[in-house]
């Protein structure tokens, strides 16, 4: 009895059909073409009317110029190569709290070496560090061992997603707009992604009377609704919620038996005095019901905030309310891939547990930081402005996070030429500013939004210095396109 | 407090059971099992936390057993971590002048240094490095389009498998005994495990018959049987294939339409000089077309085996041959998901398939560093094999391969019923009582896979040199104790 030989086992319609469903516009159809023009630039300067192409579709800040905290990296470089923390030509090189630093934290790693595989959770000693650093934040206590490191918050959702997800019956509720991480993996998982719609109109508001609403809806088509994705401060929304509005959240959950995932990746990215970030967790216990209220995953990741570390993989979920059987199933989970990367769990740690008013490297950490994000908050107001002042543009202020989501309105003839081209407007819109202007942003479909409304996604990351000719140019551009396609 | 009444009354009925009680979660889930850090390890650490002396021999991890990191590549990646030392005047009285060197070449790899995503599919630079390195190797030239980075080769793995298996009616042969990624993601991801036993009596040899069989009792069943898994230098098993049984695999594969997943993470670890490492990839070119341009191939490799054993940096790739370009799409987007693989790691893979050169100033240390850690690994393969066929009742094949010994531990009858009284399966009873009595932490060969009513366990062979004696020592004592123990005394002759 042999097979067919005419369909060989990976063609691309014998793959996994949830592979084959599951979209991420963030590295999607835009990102390869921009990547082909700059291909054809490199080739033959001058055959397009931009120099350079701008890469402002992804929260990547060192790929734009950022720099990298030195305390931390000096700590990664010692941990890396331990062998140098004797000699003492190493004390001219980096700063005596850096070594003293990495002394800790080579103790408290079996074999002192970071090439060794961890604890499937991470490594004890440094779980315990970051479980005091959410206790100082917070002022309620952390467990490490609910403390699961991972490499960047992404994988840590889709275990989550693994776990909740049975079948295409089971709903995982996610806003919209919404980072498509979350659409992705639950396409991938075989779930239902249940929106709830953020509202525009008042910065972005998550309302709970939408949310009943939604839950009832995907109930009566039989589905059971398993978790409710929070994205605070939001992406690509950027809206930071507020304590009153998170309360009444876990209430929410509480009464409807959800598990609340509070990606809080953006937590250190607030960008106006009148708002701060409050993680779910101190909501919880705050709220008088300790941290075994709800089951709560709250994700946090060394790729944003004031450090940008995308490329070293680091972040962790704290994973509480959970039972002992579950977090059983959870640990399995992560003891297939062995363990996070060790030197990602070092700068996750880092993270949490900077340095300190005291410490030599304190005023030199504190002025890199306060200089990035100082800046981030000046740049998502240049952008915001200039954008608001396109015609037929809004554009919600930036409150946290990394990006800015603005609405065009597009004329219909604008609409029917994408159409034409058997492409969503905004991607259409999109497609034209790359090849008028190098910018490559990413089209509001990608995230999601309100049926007949067209966005998209911009970071707040080009230098500084950049960003005014960042605005003339899409003005430049945006009025080339309003007047071509104006009813 | 107000529930909400819903109209719905299948809704209603499922509302009283909240998203995470135990019965709620995915099945999938619980099904899967990974013994590597299973029960014995657990109980290892439990009598750690008491403070009884472990030697922990459960998983490959050779830095935490006091192998140490070769000093080329953390020099690399310290400079790349560290770049403003790269401008300070004096970066050379602690660093060689060729790692300063590499360090510069890696950064221009990258955009933005290691703290930016890269390219999802790892740094083009890099890429292109391992594929020079698979085309030196193997005499064909590589395709760096078709090589992705993976935070570890079981990252890969996970998404190979994921993308093949469709549900319960796919099936992946695995082979008995086998890592447990395989049967633990496969649970994961809603597929069928097809076994093939190895044969121990011919060193752990791969039976096409075996094979054939397997598949004709899985296609019987309903199943459809997608691809087949290699693991070359096996594990726990350590045998190395030959070009003869590579090609009745290829072969195999071709008639009945399966891809081949190669795992060959230990290919820098062989221990003997009949069947040396020669990859799936380059026999399969050797054999020529049509086979050759159209037998789909995966191979995996990684940085945390061989003699670099850097298991914590999570660096890993694999090549794909044949597959065509509409699926490597769909694996590139779901590598896209997780943004990129981490950049440490994969400057760790450079300094592994561009190690130093002869007349590099650091080409010597390397060398030394290097051949220390492989000669010292092939003592010890033969170093444990021995002991444990010094042992009452124990049988073990020479470790060819890979970092693991699995010798078969023949259990008396009233040793088997002991276990039965203690509710644990025979090797996980033998186990943890080698555990209470040495501090020795292994896994049981039922987290591997073995022919029924037969039992192992699986060690490492990483444990220092200097204390390998006593290690044995101490396993010969517990064992031969053990046997004289539950010996009947009309020997096993019931089994």
């Amino acid at each position: 009895m042999g097979s067919d030989r005419s369909i060989p086992s990976l063609t691309a319609d014998s793959l996994n059909p949830k592979v084959l469903k599951c979209e991420y516009a963030v590295r999607g159809e835009i990102v390869s073409l921009a990547q082909k023009l700059q291909q054809q630039l490199q080739a033959n300067p001058g055959s397009y009317p931009f120099k350079e192409i701008l890469y402002c579709n992804i929260g990547n800040p060192h790929s734009l110029g950022q720099q990298p905290i030195t305390f931390f990296r000096e700590v990664l470089a010692l941990c890396d190569h331990p062998t140098i923390l004797d000699k003492s030509k190493t004390q001219g090189l980096f700063s005596s709290d850096s070594i003293e630093r990495a002394r800790q934290i080579l103790d408290q790693i079996p074999g002192r070496s970071t090439g060794a595989y961890s604890h499937s959770k991470g490594i004890k000693g440094l779980r315990d560090t970051i479980a005091a650093g959410i206790e100082a934040r917070d002022g309620f206590p952390a467990d490490p061992n609910d403390i699961f490191l991972t490499d960047g918050a992404s994988p840590a959702i889709q275990m989550m997603m693994q776990l909740l997800i049975r079948s295409e019956n089971d709903g995982i509720f996610c806003p919209v707009p919404q980072y498509p991480l979350y659409s992705a993996s639950i396409a991938l998982y075989g779930g239902t992604l249940v929106p709830y719609y953020l509202d525009e109109a008042t910065g972005w508001g998550l309302e709970i009377r939408e949310l009943e609403k939604q839950l009832e809806t995907a109930r009566q088509k039989g589905i059971n609704v398993r978790a409710l994705v929070v994205i605070n401060p939001g992406n690509p929304t950027g809206q930071v919620l507020a304590e009153e509005n998170q309360r009444d959240i876990v209430e929410f959950c509480k009464k409807e038996g959800l598990v609340l995932l509070a990606d809080e990746v953006y937590q250190e990215n607030i960008h106006v005095p009148e708002k701060q970030f409050h993680s779910f967790k101190k909501v919880c216990c705050s709220m008088g019901y300790g941290d075994k209220a709800i089951p709560l995953v709250s994700l946090q990741s060394v790729s944003k905030g004031y450090h940008g570390e995308c490329g070293k993989r680091g972040g962790y979920m704290e994973v509480t309310g959970f039972s002992p059987e579950v977090m059983e199933q959870v640990y399995k989970l992560a003891t297939l891939n062995a363990c996070s990367n060790i030197s990602g769990q070092i700068l996750a740690t880092l993270v949490m547990s900077p340095p300190k008013v005291g410490d030599e490297s304190y005023e030199s950490y504190l002025a890199e930081k306060d200089g990035i994000l100082q800046s981030m908050a000046r740049r998502a107001k240049m952008l915001e402005d200039g954008l608001n002042n396109l015609e037929g543009v809004t554009c919600n202020k930036a409150e946290g996070a990394m990006y800015l989501f603005p609405q065009i309105r597009l004329p219909n003839k604008a609409i029917k030429e994408a159409e034409s081209r058997k492409k969503e407007p905004d991607a259409y819109y999109a497609t034209r500013l790359l090849y008028a202007t190098g910018i490559v942003v990413v089209p509001g479909s990608g995230f999601g939004q309100f049926p007949g409304t067209w966005h998209f996604r911009c970071t707040i990351l080009p230098q500084e210095e950049k960003i005014p000719a960042i605005v003339s140019r899409l003005t430049e551009f945006h009025q080339k396109f309003m007047d071509e396609f104006r009813d | 407090m107000t529930t909400m009444i819903s109209k719905s009354s299948k809704c209603s009925r499922i509302m009283s059971r909240k998203a995470l009680d135990y019965d709620q979660i995915n099945e999938n889930v619980k099904k899967a099992q990974y013994a590597v850090r299973g029960e014995l390890y657990l109980r290892a650490s439990e009598l750690q936390k008491e403070g009884k002396k472990i030697i922990f021999t459960n998983v490959g991890n050779p830095h935490a057993l006091g192998q140490k990191p070769l000093t080329f590549p953390r020099q690399v990646v310290a400079l790349c971590q560290a770049p403003f030392l790269l401008d300070d005047p004096n970066v050379g009285l602690i660093f060689p002048a060729d790692a300063i060197a590499k360090a510069k070449q890696y950064l221009s790899y990258t955009s933005g240094g290691l703290g930016a995503y890269s390219d999802s599919r790892g740094l083009p630079g890099i890429r292109k490095e391992v594929a020079e390195f698979i085309g030196r190797r193997d005499g064909y030239p590589s395709d760096p389009e078709l090589i992705y980075l993976t935070d570890g080769a079981s990252k890969g793995v996970m998404q190979i498998l994921q993308t093949v298996i469709r549900g319960n009616g796919d099936g992946i042969l695995v082979p008995v005994p086998q890592y447990p990624l395989y049967s633990a993601a496969i649970s994961l991801f809603g597929g069928s495990l097809v076994p093939y036993y190895l044969e121990e009596t011919a060193n752990w040899g791969l039976d096409i018959n075996n094979l054939r069989q397997s598949v004709a009792e899985a296609r019987f069943k309903g199943i459809t049987v997608r691809a087949m898994v290699i693991i070359n230098p096996g594990n726990p098993t350590g045998q190395c294939l030959s070009i003869d049984n590579l090609k009745e695999i290829l072969r195999f594969c071709y008639q009945e339409n399966l891809v081949l997943l190669g795992d060959e993470v230990y290919q820098q670890n062989v221990y003997q000089d009949e069947r040396p490492f020669i990859s799936s990839r380059k026999v399969l070119l050797d054999m020529g077309p049509p086979i050759s341009k159209e037998l789909q191939l995966v191979s995996f490799h990684t940085v945390s085996k061989g003699f670099l054993g850097e298991c914590g940096q999570r660096g890993g790739y694999f090549e794909m041959t044949n597959i065509p370009p509409e699926s490597v799409d769909e694996i590139y987007k779901v590598a896209s998901i997780s943004l990129s693989p981490n950049v440490p790691g994969q400057i760790f893979m450079g300094c592994m398939v561009s190690p130093p050169q002869p007349g590099d100033i650091s080409y010597e240390q390397f060398l030394r560093e290097s051949k220390g850690i492989l000669e010292s690994l092939r003592k010890r393969a033969h170093m444990m094999t021995d002991g444990f066929n010094s042992c009452k009742n124990v049988v073990c094949n020479f470790t060819e391969g890979a970092m693991y010994s699995f010798p078969q531990i023949k259990l008396p009858p009233k040793a088997m019923e002991a276990a039965k009284q203690a509710g644990k399966v025979p090797d996980v009873y033998y186990c943890l009582k080698l555990l209470e009595a040495t501090g020795i932490s292994t896994v049981p060969g039922s987290g591997f896979g073995q022919k029924e009513g037969v039992f192992h366990l699986r060690t490492t062979i990483l444990p220092a040199e200097e204390d390998m004696p006593a290690i044995m020592d101490s396993f010969k004592k517990f064992n031969d104790a053990f046997m004289d123990q539950y010996e009947d005394q009309r020997g096993y002759s019931r089994m």
